[in-house]
C-alpha cells in the first residue's frame, strides 16, 4: 500500500477569538526543520507556535537518507529509535562506469556507536514522527496547520505577523521568529534578502518507485550508465519496497515532458528490467547551492531550506537542517530564559555559516564533477573514472557526492584555547563520539544519552571540582558506583578513553548540543566556570 | 629488473577535492590548446618535484598504457 498522508484539520486558535497569542518564539514552517526545533525548544521548556501552510506532511518522499549525527540529534528528541526501526540501514555504496564496477566503500566505521552512518527513510515519515512527537508536548507547542504566514513586522524585541487562515487573518506577536519555511521561503522574502552562490543548469528526474525485488540495501550509482544515455543514475532503497531513483537528464530537457508517466516508465524499465513496479512521486529538478550571507537579521532568524540549499547528492541538505536546529534550540533557548546574553545568537549564524559553507562546497563540487562544463573538465574526469578500475588514488577523486558528516566548530567563537597536555581526543568544537557505557545498575548505555541538553563536565577516572549547579558525569573503568552522589559511568569496551583521549583526572566541558566548549588535562571550578561563561556571554564586562 | 616503486594509494588526505577543484578552475576559460600547454607545464613541475627519474618513467608508462595505441 502507498504511504497515506494524513490531514491535519484547521483547528480556529483563540487569537481568532480576540484572544491574541504573545509566543516566545513563532516558527513558520513545519517541515523537519521547523518541527525539530518545536520539539528541540520544548523539551528545554519554551514555548512556540509552529505554523504550516500545509495540512499534511511532505508530499513525495524527497529527502530520505538520514545520517549518523542527524540521528543523535533525533535520539536527543525522541524520534530516532522509530526512525531507525523504519529506515533501511545501509553502508555500503558501489560506484559503476558504465556497465563495470569501479570503486564501493563501506561507511561502517568503528563499532560501539549507537547509530548507523546512515538510515534511509522517507521524508514523510520523518515528518509524521516529529509531528507525533510534537503532540507530546500540547502546553509547549501549538502547532497550526493551514495558517499561511504573509506578512511580518519587526522591532527591536520581537516580529508581529500577520497569519492568513481560511476563517480569515490574525496578528500574532513572537519575541523570535524563526523562518523554517524551505526554500521559497516567504519570510525571505518579506525581507528582501537573497540568496548568494551557485545554480546548475542540468535537469534531473527524480523517482519513487514502489516494487518487490531483492536489490540489496546500498547505494549504485553509475557514471554513464549503460542503461541511460544520460551522465549519471542512482538507486537507493527505501522502506516500504520503494526505491528511489535519480536520473542525469542534460541542461536541455523539457520538465514537463520528463515529468510525464509515460516517458518516465521506459526510463525506469531500461534500469529495473522486467519486474513489475508502480510510480510512487515523480519530480524534475535543477539543483542550487546557496546560501543567505547572514541567517540573523536581529530578532528573524533563518534555518533550513529557507537559509541555505544544496543538491542532493550527500545528502547535505535536511542533515544540515537538523544540525541547524541542534546549534540553534539551545542558544534560544538559553536568551529566552534570559540564562545567556542576546549575542549568544550571532554565534548561530558563525558557526552554522560555517556549516552550510561546507555542505555547499561540498554538494556543489559532487555536482560540477556529473556536469562537466568545459572540455577539460570532461577528459579530466573521463580519466579520473577509467583510471579508478586499476589505480587506487583515482577512485578518491571521482565524485558521486561527499555524504553529509557534522561540521567542526573549532576556532570559533565559543570555544575555549585548547589545552596542549592533550595528545588525542576531540578538540574543543568537535561534536561528541557516541561510546557504550555500563551504568551503576549494570546496564549497558550509550555515552551521549547521557549528554542531554544541558552543560555538562565529563571527568575521567574521578569526579573534579565544577561550579556549583553544573552537571558532572564521571568515567570510570570499573563498575560504576554512585553510592556518593557522584554520577559514574563505566567505560564498557575502553572506547571513551580512547576516543577522548581520557587522562585521569582530566575533564571536558559539554555544550548543550553535545559539542566539545573545553577541555583541561588539570580542571578546576573556576577554569570550567570561565569556558561556560564565554559561551554563554554573562562575564562581567 | 626495476622494482615497481610508483605509489598509487590515494595520498590526498582530506584535500583530493580540493586539489581536483584547483585543477579544473584552472583550466577554466582556456582554449583546447592553451588546457594542453597547462597541462605539460604541471607535469613537468611535478615531476621535477618528485626529483625521482625512475618514478616518473614509471607513471608515464602507465598513463600512456591507459591510453592505448601502443
Ligand atoms: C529530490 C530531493 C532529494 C533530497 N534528498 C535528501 C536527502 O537524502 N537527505 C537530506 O538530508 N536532504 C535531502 N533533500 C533536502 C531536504 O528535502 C530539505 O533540505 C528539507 O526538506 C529542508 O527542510 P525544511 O524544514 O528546511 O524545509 P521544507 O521541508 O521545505 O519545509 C518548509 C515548510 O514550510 C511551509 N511553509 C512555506 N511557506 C510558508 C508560509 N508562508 N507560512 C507557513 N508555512 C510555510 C511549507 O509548507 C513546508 O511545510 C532532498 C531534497 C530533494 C528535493
Amino acid at each position: 500500500m502507498r504511504y497515506q498522508h494524513q490531514r491535519f484539520p484547521f483547528v480556529r486558535p483563540p487569537d481568532l477569538n480576540g484572544r491574541p497569542t504573545r509566543a516566545p518564539v513563532l516558527i513558520v514552517g513545519a517541515g523537519p526543520v521547523g518541527l525539530a526545533l518545536a520539539v528541540d525548544l520544548a523539551l528545554r521548556g519554551v514555548k512556540s507556535v509552529l505554523l504550516d501552510d500545509g495540512d499534511t506532511v511532505s508530499v513525495g518522499s524527497r529527502a530520505i537518507c538520514w545520517s549518523k549525527r542527524t540521528l543523535e540529534i533525533f535520539d536527543r528528541l525522541g524520534v530516532a529509535s522509530r526512525m531507525v526501526a523504519k529506515g533501511v540501514t545501509w553502508r555500503v555504496g558501489r560506484l559503476f562506469h558504465r556497465d563495470k564496477e569501479v570503486y564501493n566503500f563501506d561507511l561502517l566505521p568503528e563499532p560501539g556507536h549507537k547509530h548507523p552512518a546512515f538510515i534511509n527513510l522517507q521524508q514523510y515519515y520523518v515528518e509524521e514522527y516529529l509531528i507525533d512527537r510534537a503532540r507530546d508536548f500540547p502546553e509547549l507547542i501549538d502547532l497550526r496547520f493551514k495558517s499561511k504566514l504573509v506578512d511580518i513586522e519587526r522591532a527591536n524585541d520581537g516580529v508581529t505577523a500577520d497569519v492568513e487562515t481560511p476563517e480569515g487573518h490574525y496578528r500574532l506577536e513572537a519575541d523570535w521568529l524563526v523562518a523554517c519555511d524551505g526554500v521559497r521561503s516567504t519570510v525571505r522574502g518579506l525581507l528582501g534578502l537573497g540568496f548568494v552562490g551557485r545554480t546548475f543548469e542540468e535537469r534531473f528526474l527524480i523517482t519513487d518507485i514502489k516494487m518487490k525485488a531483492d536489490f540489496p540495501s546500498e547505494r549504485w550509482f553509475w557514471f554513464e550508465p549503460p542503461f541511460h544515455s544520460g551522465q549519471s543514475a542512482l538507486l537507493h532503497k527505501q522502506p516500504d519496497d520503494v526505491y528511489r531513483i535519480d536520473l542525469q537528464l542534460g541542461p536541455e530537457a523539457d520538465p514537463e515532458v520528463e515529468r510525464r508517466p509515460e516517458n518516465v516508465r521506459p526510463r525506469i524499465e531500461a534500469i529495473v528490467g522486467d519486474r513489475p513496479f508502480e510510480i510512487d512521486w515523480i519530480s524534475v529538478y535543477t539543483f542550487q547551492c546557496r546560501r543567505l550571507e547572514r541567517f540573523v537579521h536581529g530578532r528573524v532568524v533563518f534555518a533550513g531550506d529557507s537559509a541555505h540549499i544544496v543538491s542532493p547528492f550527500g545528502a547535505r541538505g535536511g542533515n544540515g537542517g537538523i544540525q541547524d536546529v541542534d546549534n540553534l534550540a539551545w542558544k534560544l533557548a538559553a536568551i529566552a530564559k534570559s540564562e545567556a546574553s542576546e549575542s549568544l545568537i550571532a554565534t548561530y549564524d558563525e558557526e552554522r555559516i560555517r556549516g552550510a559553507d561546507e555542505n555547499i562546497l561540498n554538494s556543489a563540487r559532487s555536482t560540477s564533477f556529473m556536469t562537466p562544463k568545459s572540455q577539460m573538465e570532461r577528459i579530466f574526469r573521463e580519466e579520473a573514472l577509467a583510471m579508478a578500475a586499476t589505480e587506487p588514488f583515482a577512485r578518491r577523486l571521482v565524485n558521486s557526492g561527499r555524504l553529509s558528516l557534522p561540521c567542526l566548530l573549532d576556532r570559533l567563537s565559543l570555544q575555549s584555547e585548547d589545552d596542549p597536555g592533550f595528545l588525542g581526543g576531540l578538540a574543543p568544537g568537535s561534536p561528541c563520539l557516541d561510546a557504550p557505557i555500563i551504568d551503576n545498575l549494570g546496564n549497558r548505555a550509550w555515552l551521549l544519552n547521557e549528554i542531554l541538553g544541558h552543560f555538562l563536565v565529563l571527568s575521567f577516572g574521578h569526579p573534579v571540582d565544577v561550579p556549583h549547579g553544573v552537571a558532572q558525569l564521571t568515567v570510570v573503568d570499573g563498575p560504576a558506583d554512585c553510592a556518593d552522589g557522584h554520577t559514574r559511568v563505566q567505560d564498557a569496551d575502553g572506547l571513551i578513553a580512547q576516543r577522548y583521549g581520557g587522562i585521569p583526572g582530566a575533564a571536558y566541558l559539554l555544550r548543550p548540543d553535545q559539542h566539545v566548549a573545553a577541555r583541561f588535562v588539570k580542571p578546576t571550578a573556576e577554569k570550567i566556570a570561565t569556558a561556560i561563561e564565554r559561551v554563554l556571554g554573562l562575564e562581567a564586562a | 629488473m626495476s622494482e615497481a616503486k610508483l605509489d598509487t594509494s590515494f595520498r590526498l588526505g582530506t584535500r583530493g577535492d580540493d586539489v581536483y577543484a584547483a585543477l579544473i578552475a584552472a583550466h577554466d576559460g582556456l582554449s583546447a590548446d592553451e588546457s594542453a600547454r597547462l597541462n605539460a607545464r604541471l607535469v613537468l613541475m611535478l615531476a621535477n618535484h618528485l626529483g625521482d627519474a625512475a618514478i616518473v618513467i614509471e607513471a608515464i608508462e602507465r598513463a600512456r598504457a591507459g591510453i592505448g595505441k601502443l
